[in-house]
């Protein structure tokens, strides 16, 4: 076993140097200059403020927006740091609802969801996505069938014609990539940006 | 279920088979010695590496010997991975201020990561620094896989070689298997990571102001390179607390793709590099066989469940299937077939929580984690895993027919069965030995987020996640306590030693034996007969071990869900 230590003491060392150093570090260096923005975390600034990420979704409450997915995570109690308190969309603890296909919590928050939404808009089924909490809670992703869902909402409240508002939806679903993998898809943030600009003279 | 999610499944099988041969012809020159088309470039370096650690290459090692290595590399690498997270506040890197990680968090992390499991007790962005992840995790992500496919590769040597008393040099294998295969597969693959969209820089966390005014903390780091290696190495320790659901450590539906690809590639191409080794590869694609077919069952039951979704969110009626902690651009084939792969292989990532879905969609992920994650499997881990079966199921067939049970010419004698046993059996002892005893004891009890049978599979998942080595969660466990981080550990360390100990044992053993050459009796082991009797023995004592905990689990839900009953906490 002695005869051993050198190797691997030595070994571990090099090898911990070369994996746990050298590797993430040239990685950083390389990735920051061939994709800057990217490595960066993809954020995306409007009038020098940074409105946060292309790939994190945010909350939106208001009734002029287009709203995400409810997002299960937390932050610690202001008033009791053991203990949490919901916080949609805290990309700085990402987390599901971890709730089962038969907790009673779960029936109770998607039967209180389905409610509101069929009073917004009776005219279509709710979207699935619509009601259930995403795996990181910051989904930045609704379904094609989820933004048209919200569209008389978001019409009535900014005074927009529906047409237009699906017009603009239609034109920022981002499809299965190469026709295959995953589902077709509307980044939130990025729509509502959108909207803002078509608001904006 | 869509006809665009099985093509989806489809494509996903074909791309892992094409990469077999081409991946396993390579590995295969890499740990017989011969040269690469990297040697040029890596030869040096590991002459260097040897030169420096005082490693003659050409000195081989008896099974004693090569497993004093194996445990001495461990014992070390836990003492500084240890070391590192109890010090991250004092060390430098640490943008977001972390604090000291607690002792009983850093022992069950540090057992976690040497044993290549990956349990996550903490939430990455929330305990630890930029140095751990990188000089504390990401290391020990390549050591860890190193170390898996270094076991399997003496294994092969026990049953390649005849009459010799060694199976190679331990220093050597898992120098190679770093520095030849993990490494040059990491870097490029880092930048596609990157390239999809996945932070890579030592940055602070970022504040946004959104649209709405409020504020935003958005968590970043040095991702991409931690992915990559968590992926392929099969480790499946998120940089974030949702793991590869979080949309910086999976993106895009491509990267998701690719990282499924990568949990599976080194896993199924060592089953041709064990064909390639002992001279037959159809004994390779015999074994990758078996795998495919649990792997199959399991995909199809996985899909099916969660596409239907769960009958008390339907009978609201809600339609689409269980889209709960699943991600959008994902959708539902894609998060199955991800459930099903990782912890088929000991990845133990997530693109979406096990924890919400459907019973019986959960409890595939189970199964597979209880039979010993044989199907690909670890890096490394799933072939041992799976040989030890084989033996088994050889031994069966010997009792059938009265014969002294043979494989590839090495007469299956006591000695390997009862390591065999040794390795099989210790798992269901730590999985079911310490969920009976969290389901008595109030610490284990107070655990469960979820109330009824879902509360009881969480504990089970918890401890079979552990001992398996998996490290995917019902993440509604409260486990970063005091009880389930030192259990946890616990079933970790056994779960990994007392499995790799007995499967070198064997490789000494069988590389002493001579080679039986084979006669008319002898049962042939690459043929479709031999894959139905190794998944039947599989099933058989995966079955008769584990059923009655799952039916006190998932199918208890399942039938209580499909008769409209729920469970509220707190009754």
């Amino acid at each position: 076993m002695l005869r051993q230590l050198r190797p691997a003491l030595v070994l571990l060392t090099a090898l911990t140097v070369i994996t746990g150093l050298a590797y993430p570090l040239a990685m950083t260096g390389l990735a920051g200059a061939i994709f800057p923005a990217r490595a960066a975390g993809s954020l995306i600034e409007r009038d020098g403020t940074v409105v946060g990420s292309s790939l994190i979704g945010q909350t939106f409450a208001g009734p002029g927006y287009f709203h995400g997915r409810p997002s299960a995570t937390t932050a610690p109690d202001p008033a009791d740091a053991s203990k949490t308190v919901p916080a949609p969309y805290n990309a700085a603890n990402s987390s599901g609802s971890n709730l089962g296909p038969t907790s009673a919590a779960l029936a109770e928050r998607v039967k209180g969801d389905l409610d509101a939404l069929k009073a917004e808009n009776a005219t279509v089924p709710v979207p699935v996505d619509l009601v259930t909490t995403s795996g990181s809670g910051l989904d930045p992703d609704i379904s094609p069938e989820a933004a048209d869902f919200q569209v008389p909402r978001v019409a009535r409240a900014r005074k927009i014609p529906e047409d237009r508002l699906r017009a603009l939806v239609a034109s920022r679903i981002e499809g299965r990539t190469l026709g295959i993998l995953g589902e077709p898809r509307v980044n939130v943030l990025a729509l509502n940006l959108a909207l803002e600009d078509l608001v904006r003279p | 279920m869509t006809l665009n999610g099985w093509i989806q499944i489809a494509l996903y099988g074909a791309v892992v088979l094409a990469l077999v041969k081409p991946l396993g012809s390579y590995m295969t020159r890499v740990f017989t010695g011969e040269r690469t088309l990297l040697s040029p470039v890596l030869g040096p370096v590991e002459r260097g590496l040897y030169r420096v650690s005082g490693i003659d290459a050409r000195q081989e090692q008896h099974w004693l010997a090569y497993t004093g290595a194996v445990i001495l590399f461990h014992v070390l690498g836990f003492a500084v991975l240890y070391a590192i997270l109890r010090l991250q506040a004092v060390l430098p890197l640490n943008p977001a201020d972390q604090a000291a990680v607690a002792p009983d968090l850093a022992f069950n992390t540090s057992a976690s990561f040497i044993t290549n499991t990956n349990w996550q007790s903490y939430g990455g962005e929330t305990t630890l620094s930029y140095l751990t992840q990188m000089l504390g995790l990401t290391h020990q992500n390549f050591l860890s896989a190193a170390t898996g496919i270094a076991v399997a590769v003496a294994l092969i040597r026990g049953f390649a070689r005849a009459s010799t008393g060694t199976i190679g040099s331990f220093w050597v294998d898992v120098t190679r298997a770093t520095l030849y295969v993990l490494l040059p597969i990491c870097i490029p693959y880092t930048l596609f990571l990157v390239w999809q969209g996945i932070p890579q820089t030592l940055g602070a966390y970022v504040d946004a102001t959104t649209l709405e005014g409020a504020h935003q903390t958005i968590a970043l780091g040095p991702v991409a390179s931690q992915v990559a290696i968590k992926m392929l190495g099969t480790n499946g320790g998120g940089f974030f607390n949702a793991n590869a659901a979080h949309p910086f450590e999976n993106p895009t539906a491509l990267s998701n793709f690719v990282q499924m690809v990568s949990i599976f590639v080194i896993g199924a191409a060592l089953t041709n590099v064990f064909g390639r080794m002992v001279g037959d590869e159809r004994q390779g694609w015999a074994i990758l066989g078996a795998m495919g077919v649990l792997f199959l069952a399991g995909v199809i039951v996985t899909y099916w469940a969660e596409a239907n979704g769960s009958s008390v969110l339907n009978s609201l009626g809600l339609t689409g299937g269980n889209m709960e902690g699943k991600e959008t651009r994902f959708g539902i084939a894609a998060s199955a077939l991800f459930a099903v792969i990782t912890t088929a292989a000991s990845c133990g990532a997530v693109n979406a929580m096990h924890d919400s879905f459907t019973a019986l969609g959960g409890l595939v992920p189970l199964i597979n984690m209880q039979l010993g994650e044989i199907v690909i499997g670890g890096v490394g881990a799933g072939l041992y895993g799976m040989l030890i079966f084989v033996i088994v199921a050889i031994f069966v067939a010997g009792l059938m027919v009265g014969r002294t049970p043979e494989y590839l010419g090495k007469k299956i004698e006591a000695k390997e069965v009862k390591m065999a046993m040794l390795g099989i059996l210790c798992l269901p002892l730590m999985m079911l030995g310490f969920t009976a005893l969290a389901t008595v004891l109030p610490a284990g009890l107070a655990g469960p987020a979820n109330a009824g049978p879902h509360g009881f599979t969480e504990i089970l998942y918890a401890y079979t996640s552990a001992a398996a080595n998996n490290g995917s969660a019902f993440g509604g466990l409260t486990a970063n306590t005091l009880f389930y981080n030192s259990t946890l550990a616990i079933g970790m360390l056994v779960g990994r030693f007392f499995v790799k100990i007995p499967v070198l044992a064997i490789a000494g053993s069988l590389a002493a034996k001579k080679t039986v050459p084979a006669s008319a009796g002898t049962f042939p082991t690459h043929g479709g007969l031999f894959v139905g009797l190794l998944v039947g023995v599989i099933l058989i004592i995966g079955g008769l071990t584990f059923f009655p905990s799952l039916a006190l689990g998932p199918v208890v839900e399942h039938l209580a869900g499909a008769a409209g009953q729920t469970f509220a906490t707190g009754g």
